[in-house]
């Protein structure tokens, strides 16, 4: 066991606000939504629309065509997000023993596009014509797989699912193996795209996802017309280093200290016994050592339905008292990212501690009368003293999961 | 904090065997459970074997509602974790929910209703741009297969950490590893930790036959699984379930439970060399294996029986035959060997906790389980498999490794528990 | 009977695996070995299948690792009666 603390070197961001770190940050700042209607498939016979599409981003301007074929778009940002944030750290690779790098990544649908080319073709034409690349470019792990070959890394590896919490469990368990010697280097975090008309109607299918087609309409957390999220695609990978060892090979870039996590499950909504979000939360704070009131900003999940907000408004207001902290969703402008979101909601976290900046939340006008006592940045960045943030994320079905971050002293 | 974990509880649902006992009875009597497939009609592809559960939900206490709602594999772990609840003998009340967490892995979620829905909204693979007014309701579930631990959740009344684990074909080991840590670590005292997968579809025979990873011995199913034979001739697919109920040993001398076994070591390492092809020399798997048993803190001479992941392909079985050489040194060809899946078939992701179950099994009989079918030896494949016939002897740690697509590569240790302190 | 042409194979190739970082397709190939090339074992079984698709030519596995180049493979496709 290290007492160093898990340090975040290096950041590989795409989003449909903006593809590269430093892009997505001066979008975030803008606060322009850049949610609209999808453009990779024909979306006008379906009930829903919009989506947060990271239209710049194409994998083949980024990787070979060996790779390309063989691999889902989420599979094709998680190799080019990696190979951004390991340029972002100065790392290479081929200089650390190969067990003592390890990748944890979060996924909720695999390589969703490339399984329903191959379905296509199994109905469609026979089972003939299934290709052998569909043994591996669909299943959960795929991401993790890709990237630990591409890079040689052979220490600890895994892969999460969690929907929306999922990828904050998966940073935790990076940093997991960080503080356990398993590795001085985790590749980390997650990339998500369901952007496929098979995905979009399991998306239609989920009672959670906004049926408005106007794009600064649709997604609305803690407003009074809330009605729902706006899937986006796109994520973070994250390079986290024992402090130690990155002191050692030079130091460098660096943007915090994965300092603590906790994560919980809620009663079944039958029990009445209310949602165990605020454990959550106390737990990952208590777990970094640090008080409500040393928060400088929250990163909330924003489900964007009217009992979810409340209930996240609730928890917070009841740990940091009314309006105690300021809050924000950064994801109104680029849409809910499942085994993305929250790696994503953690390097814009980071990107805040670097720039005492707090960027803002869009879309949101009007407030629910039960979300009233948060302060939430509306419309603009706001600047602040940023040295402790929490991020905060729940998955289908009752998962919480909550990370605090943190400024390192250098 | 470094607290021990022990498995007070254990559910089964495997091929030929629903259940622990009939579990038990099936693999300490060598008896192949694979046979010409039946979930669907097979025709026409070039592996037309799996081993299948002949599983009756109703029989098991599904509700009708989650009969039609669950995938297939989510059936399974929740009828796992009734039997692994009512055989620890746990009570998970409201003070303990928030101590109790959940970790269940599994490779490919709900591939089968996937597939089946696919079929549907596709209009048999006809329209791209795919039907939405007939989706199931609970489409998403499937796509994002987080059902497969907040079923869990809710049926025990777990409120601490969960989640799934996918990493493959070493998931059944990785959910078990993942528990294990959570619980060392203090963030949980009791898991229910397991694994899952019914991958018997159209859309997963298919991928397996493009790479020729199974085995097309379909004139003599019964005999196709055999792992380190001379004639194998790849891995015939499989399905099930195994759910355990981990806690800390205190946990379980305080309120007097049955212990199999304690989980010792777990590492996982990946070969980071072909998502999925192996290397000959077993380089990576040898390290897990060494990660595993250091945490364990046994030698290779302590080593009572080794569970192979024993897939029945050429390569891995000269793979893992490698490793255990490269790990163990000389004490390799001293220890019983079996592979699981020569009578269980290959569930992917489930498997590593089928097999677990079958190593704490191994220590509560005394007693090795066989390695079905094994009948002509190969020369690069030269350690006792232990052939045909279980072996009764003291069986005090095993040694349980998998690998998996993605170069996933994991060991864990299991030891019997003699009734020392915590 | 239409033969398979070497560009026909080349696109398939292109198509069925890529190119690696370090490998160029259009170059000439013909006699490149497909390691060098680097198409592995699945890179062939895809081939394999996509000739049998389009061309209408089963290469039995047995017979997939004999053919060591593109020029061996285009040969044995084209030496198979029933090539459309």
């Amino acid at each position: 066991m290290t007492a160093s603390p898990a340090v975040v070197t290096g950041l590989g961001v795409i989003a449909a606000n903006g593809v590269g770190a430093e892009e997505y940050w001066e979008a975030s700042l803008a606060g322009k939504n850049a949610i609209g209607e999808v453009s990779a498939f024909d979306s006008s016979s379906y009930p829903i629309r919009l989506a947060g599409e990271a239209r710049d981003f194409t994998g083949a301007d980024h990787l070979p065509s060996r790779l390309t074929k063989q691999t889902d778009r989420a599979t094709q940002m998680s190799l080019v997000a990696t190979e951004w944030a390991l340029a972002d750290a100065g790392v290479e690779p081929e200089t650390f023993r190969d067990y003592d790098m390890g990748v944890v990544t979060s996924s909720a649908a695999g390589g969703y596009g490339f399984g329903q080319a191959e379905l296509q073709k199994l109905w469609g034409q026979g089972s003939e014509f299934v290709s052998v690349y569909q043994s591996y470019a669909w299943f959960y792990a795929v991401n993790t797989g890709q990237v630990s070959i591409r890079h040689g890394m052979r220490g600890s590896n895994s892969v999460l699912v969690g929907e929306q919490a999922g990828g904050l469990d998966a940073v935790a368990h990076a940093r997991r193996n960080i503080r356990n010697d398993a590795a001085t280097l985790m590749v980390t975090g997650g990339t998500e795209t369901t952007l496929c008309p098979w995905g979009w109607v399991a998306h239609v299918a989920d009672s959670r996802v906004s049926r408005k087609s106007q794009a600064h309409e649709a997604y609305l957390p803690f407003d009074v017309e809330a009605s729902g999220h706006v899937p986006g695609e796109g994520g973070a990978i994250l390079i986290t280093e024992n402090a130690d060892t990155w002191r050692a090979r030079g130091g460098g870039n660096v943007y915090g200290e994965l300092a603590g996590h906790a994560s919980t499950f809620d009663p079944p909504p039958e029990s009445g016994r209310g949602s165990t979000l605020d454990r959550a939360v106390l737990n990952a704070l208590a777990d970094a050592g640090v008080t409500p009131d040393e928060v400088d900003v929250v990163f909330a999940d924003a489900a964007g339905l009217p009992e979810l907000d409340a209930a996240e408004a609730r928890a917070l207001t009841k740990i940091f008292g009314p309006s105690g902290v300021p809050v924000t969703a950064p994801k109104t402008m680029f849409g809910r990212l499942y085994g993305g979101g929250g790696p994503l909601d953690l390097a814009t976290a980071l990107l805040s501690i670097r720039h005492d900046t707090i960027p803002p939340t869009t879309n949101t006008q009007v407030r629910a009368a039960d979300c009233a006592s948060l302060d939430l940045v509306l419309g603009e960045p706001r600047r602040s003293e940023v040295r402790t943030a929490l991020v905060i994320a729940r998955g289908y079905g009752g998962f919480n999961a909550a990370t605090v971050v943190r400024d390192h002293p250098h | 904090m470094n607290r021990r974990v022990v498995i007070t509880g254990m559910g089964v649902t495997a091929p030929g065997g629903v259940g622990t006992d009939d579990y038990w009875k099936l693999i300490s009597s060598g008896t192949s459970a694979t046979r010409t497939i039946s979930l669907f009609n097979a025709d026409g592809y070039r592996s037309r074997i799996a081993a299948e559960v002949d599983f009756e939900p109703e029989f098991h206490g599904l509700t009708p509602l989650q009969i039609r709602r669950l995938d297939r594999g989510g059936q399974f772990a929740l009828v796992c974790l009734r039997e692994a609840i009512a055989d620890s003998g746990i009570e998970i009340d409201e003070a303990l929910a928030a101590r109790t967490g959940v970790s269940i892995g599994s490779a490919i979620g709900a591939s089968t209703s996937l597939d089946q829905e696919y079929s549907v909204v596709s209009d048999s693979g006809r329209d791209w741009l795919v039907g939405h007014t007939d989706v199931v309701p609970q489409l998403f579930e499937y796509m994002v297969p987080v059902r497969f631990a907040s079923d869990i959740a809710w049926e025990a009344g777990a409120e601490g950490p969960a989640t799934v684990i996918s990493t493959g074909c070493t998931s059944g080991l990785d959910a078990v590893g993942y528990a294990f840590e959570l619980i060392r670590e203090g963030s949980a005292d009791v898991m229910l930790a397991g694994a899952t997968d019914a991958p018997i579809t159209p859309i997963t025979v298919a991928c397996f036959d493009a790479i020729r990873a199974t085995s097309p011995r379909n004139d003599d199913p019964e005999h196709a699984s055999r792992p380190f034979d001379f004639d194998r001739d790849g891995f015939v697919l499989g399905e099930g379930a195994a759910v355990f109920v981990l806690e800390t040993l205190e946990s379980a001398r305080r309120r007097g439970a049955h212990i199999y076994a304690e989980v010792s070591g777990f590492a996982g390492r990946s070969n980071a060399y072909h998502m999925t092809g192996l290397k000959p020399d077993g380089r990576e798997m040898a390290e897990a294996i060494d990660a595993a048993m250091r945490q364990a803190r046994v030698n290779a001479e302590d080593i009572d029986y080794i569970n192979a992941h024993g897939s029945s392909t050429k390569q891995n079985d000269r793979h893992e035959t490698a490793a255990f050489k490269r790990s163990l040194g000389d004490v390799a060809y001293h220890r019983p060997v079996s592979s699981l899946k020569s009578m269980l078939g290959h569930s992917l992701g489930a498997i590593g906790s089928i097999e677990l179950a079958g190593c704490a099994l191994a220590i509560e009989h005394d007693a090795v389980p066989p390695t079905a079918n094994l009948e002509t030896r190969d020369p690069e494949c030269d350690l006792d498999y232990v052939p045909l016939t279980a072996r009764d002897q003291p069986v005090n740690t095993v040694l349980s490794v998998g690998s998996g697509f993605g170069g996933f590569q994991s060991a864990v240790v299991l030891n019997s528990y003699r009734g020392e302190a915590a | 009977m239409a033969e398979m042409t070497f560009e026909e194979l080349r696109t398939m190739m292109r198509e069925a695996a890529g190119e690696g970082d370090d490998v160029d397709l259009g170059g000439d190939i013909a006699r490149t070995p497909f390691g060098e090339l680097e198409f592995d074992s699945l890179a062939l079984m895809e081939m394999a299948a996509r000739i049998k698709q389009e061309h209408g030519v089963e290469v039995p596995d047995d017979d997939l690792p004999e053919l060591k180049t593109p020029q061996m493979m285009l040969d044995y496709v084209n030496a198979q009666p029933a090539v459309r």
